[in-house]
């Protein structure tokens, strides 16, 4: 709804709920999907939201994610092994499967190919390609959803449709689930210097001849100073009450938030907006006195890059270490899809990221955070 | 070739695939059955498990409550039940040892190490260890091993002459009851009007019998979309790509049937029967499979097996 509106009438920026430089100068922004109506009107088909938990009730969104979430190939191999390993677990509880996400996928993306497809979809899988840290992820799903995993020099644009080369020629492609980032989709369109999109790609999408899954431009609606706006958003829409809580931000584009924030960057933790990874973030319990002064003039040079949030007491779980067992801090990554006709759909289990250092709140794959198997029972 | 000589090669082919029929399904069995009952989990999976290994009959005989203990005590080590794991693989490594020389060594190989292991695994259950479900799961992925094994160094090594065929015909004549049976306890899933709009409480049972023969991958790449009923009855039935559809099952028959008539000079009622039910299959289609009804056909396909191996007994294997 959001992103419809953002990138069509703007009402959420006329009424003044957002401000209007956050979103229109906003790097997630696209101003080439102006006035584009995304295909059955779903932008985030696939949607991975950070929770946490800080006590027995209180539940939190830390992050949303609405570019290309991963981590869901995590969710499906943990249970594998899991079943595998811990047999007697799985009779003794009855947990809820996850084993048909691929299928809960595949039927969503069938479900969002453009009018003018046939009505047999084609849909494949765009990779950047076998040294990119998620390809693991990218071949099993394309496996599991029976679907061609392609890169970019496999398609091609003709006539603003796409076609994927085969041993039999060219092949329409209708709807093309990416895991590449939008920079890099198209070179005409986007950056000159990608080798990893299809020239043509975007004037076919506007064209209405493919649908892109997620869309062009999501990456405005879960940057971290967006995020703060979220409730407003929430209540504009749909004029209900949000059902899962915000953690409190300091939104460092404000003066007052700012001189708060640099009174107390001790306790805090300060993170990039448009940061991901778990990078370019400062955990001010954890730092050292010369990285918090460092940290102190970048967010003075640049305030509005900025947010801040009290530094929370994730949840934590037991984790086997060397010693024994031992509590680590985790998070935890459900994946919504969404199709046409408001389907939703939401499996019951997901992806829980653990700090693997004593203490560490930062979860993140890439910063040796691990993860683990996440059940939903159902004992009825 | 002796006729007693073809008979060992032609059962020893049939346990071995029978043995892996019946790991399979217990792997498939645990999985299902320890669902949440909002998933379709439910301990009645343990009676389709006997069903559509052919033994509830003597089960019910024991009895025996059925629970899963019960069951795959029944189903792995039981030597009253004719189809258990370790009769199966009793009467391959018997038939096996009876032609020892017309088998490569892998072979003998991968039957005899996995006939050693069920003893060793027996030895630790009879000193009173519980069964526990890790050695079960170890246990069961070894037998799939042994049968990968079996047919791989078959493939690769054996000489392409009458024993090979008699193997085959084994293989393929065990595997097409194997698939009915398992399409036959599941039929009512099956069924076009059992589709229920959304989430349906099916769908863990479709996969289920996907999975029970490892087609849950190939299912997508044929189909391309999400596990419909029809379709799984479609792909096991009479897809020719799916190596355990009926359909495959019988051009393999007819293949091997057509090559050993073909070495002997003369072709016979074996030959003609299996024509004519390859061509049947071929001839017939999803919609009129459903119209006379699913569980008709089968029971009438499984019936038409039976007759192929009687037939096939009396033309080669007992004069």
């Amino acid at each position: 709804m959001f992103l419809t509106d953002v990138y069509g009438k703007q009402e959420v920026l006329a009424a003044g709920i957002v401000p209007r430089d956050l979103v229109l100068r906003n790097p997630g922004y696209r101003p080439e999907m102006a006035g584009f109506r995304a295909p059955h009107d779903v932008w985030v088909h696939i949607a991975g939201i950070d929770v946490i938990r800080v006590d027995d009730h209180d539940f939190y969104v830390l992050e949303d994610n609405a570019r290309t979430p991963s981590g869901v190939s995590y969710m499906l191999e943990n249970r594998e092994a899991m079943l595998r390993l811990f047999p007697d677990l799985f009779v003794d509880h009855r947990v809820a499967p996850v084993d048909d996400y691929p299928d809960r996928l595949l039927t969503s993306l069938r479900s969002v190919a453009p009018h003018s497809a046939p009505s047999e979809p084609t849909v494949a899988v765009l990779t950047p390609g076998q040294y990119n840290s998620a390809y693991y992820e990218h071949s099993f799903l394309a496996d599991k959803l029976g679907v061609e995993l392609v890169e970019g020099s496999d398609l091609f644009v003709r006539d603003n449709v796409v076609y994927m080369r085969t041993t039999t020629g060219p092949k329409r492609v209708d709807v093309i689930y990416r895991r590449i980032d939008d920079e890099f989709l198209d070179p005409l369109a986007f950056r000159p210097d990608s080798v990893l999109g299809v020239p043509g790609l975007l004037s076919a999408y506007q064209a209405g001849n493919v649908t892109l899954a997620n869309a062009v431009g999501t990456g405005v609606s879960d940057d971290k100073a967006i995020y703060t706006y979220m409730p407003e958003i929430i209540r504009f829409y749909t004029g209900e009450e949000p059902i899962l809580k915000n953690v409190p931000t300091w939104r460092c584009r404000e003066d007052e938030a700012l001189a708060y924030v640099l009174d107390h960057l001790p306790e805090l933790v300060v993170k990039e907006v448009n940061g991901s990874g778990g990078y370019g973030m400062l955990v001010g319990p954890h730092a050292s006195k010369t990285a918090i002064s460092e940290f102190r003039t970048k967010l003075k040079h640049d305030p509005s890059n900025f947010i801040a949030q009290p530094t929370l007491s994730l949840s934590t779980c037991p984790v086997a270490v060397d010693s024994g067992v031992a509590p680590r801090h985790v998070d935890l990554r459900p994946f919504v899809l969404s199709g046409a006709d408001g389907m939703v759909s939401l499996t019951p289990g997901g992806l829980t990221r653990v700090a693997m250092k004593e203490g560490s709140l930062v979860v993140n794959s890439s910063q040796g955070g691990g993860t683990k198997d996440t059940w939903v029972i159902d004992d009825a | 070739m002796l006729a007693r000589t073809a008979d060992n090669l032609y059962w020893f082919a049939r346990y071995v695939e029978r043995a892996d029929h019946v790991a399979r399904i217990i792997e498939a069995t645990s999985r299902l059955a320890a669902l949440p009952r909002a998933y379709g989990g439910a301990t009645s999976e343990w009676e389709s498990a006997l069903i559509s290994s052919g033994v509830l009959e003597r089960f019910n005989e024991t009895d025996r409550e059925i629970n899963e203990a019960n069951a795959i005590e029944f189903l792995v080590v039981d030597t009253d039940n004719p189809s258990s794991i370790h009769r199966c693989m009793e009467a391959a490594r018997r038939n096996a040892r009876a032609v020892r020389t017309a088998l490569t060594i892998e072979t003998w190989e991968a039957v005899n190490a996995a006939w050693l292991e069920l003893l060793r695994y027996e030895r630790e259950r009879a000193k009173g260890r519980a069964l526990d479900r890790d050695d079960l799961g170890r246990f069961l992925a070894l037998v799939k091993k042994m049968a990968l094994d079996v047919d791989g160094s078959a493939y690769r090594m054996m000489l392409r002459n009458e024993a090979f065929y008699f193997m085959r015909l084994g293989h393929f004549v065990e595997r097409a009851d194997n698939t009915a049976r398992l399409l036959d306890v599941k039929y009512h899933v099956l069924l076009p009007d059992s589709e229920a709009v959304g989430g349906s409480l099916d769908y863990f049972q479709w996969s289920a019998i996907l999975r029970a023969v490892s087609a849950n991958t190939a299912y997508h790449w044929v189909y391309r979309e999400s596990v419909k009923p029809w379709l799984v009855a479609d792909l096991l039935i009479l897809r020719a790509e799916m190596p355990r559809s009926l359909t495959a099952c019988y051009e393999n028959i007819v293949r091997w049937l057509d090559l050993l008539a073909r070495d002997y000079g003369r072709q016979g009622r074996a030959q003609r029967h299996a024509h004519t039910m390859l061509a049947k299959l071929q001839a017939t289609d999803l919609k009129s499979i459903f119209q006379s009804g699913l569980h008709e056909f089968i029971e009438g396909f499984i019936a038409d097996n039976d007759r192929l191996d009687i037939v096939m007994a009396e033309q080669y294997l007992v004069h």
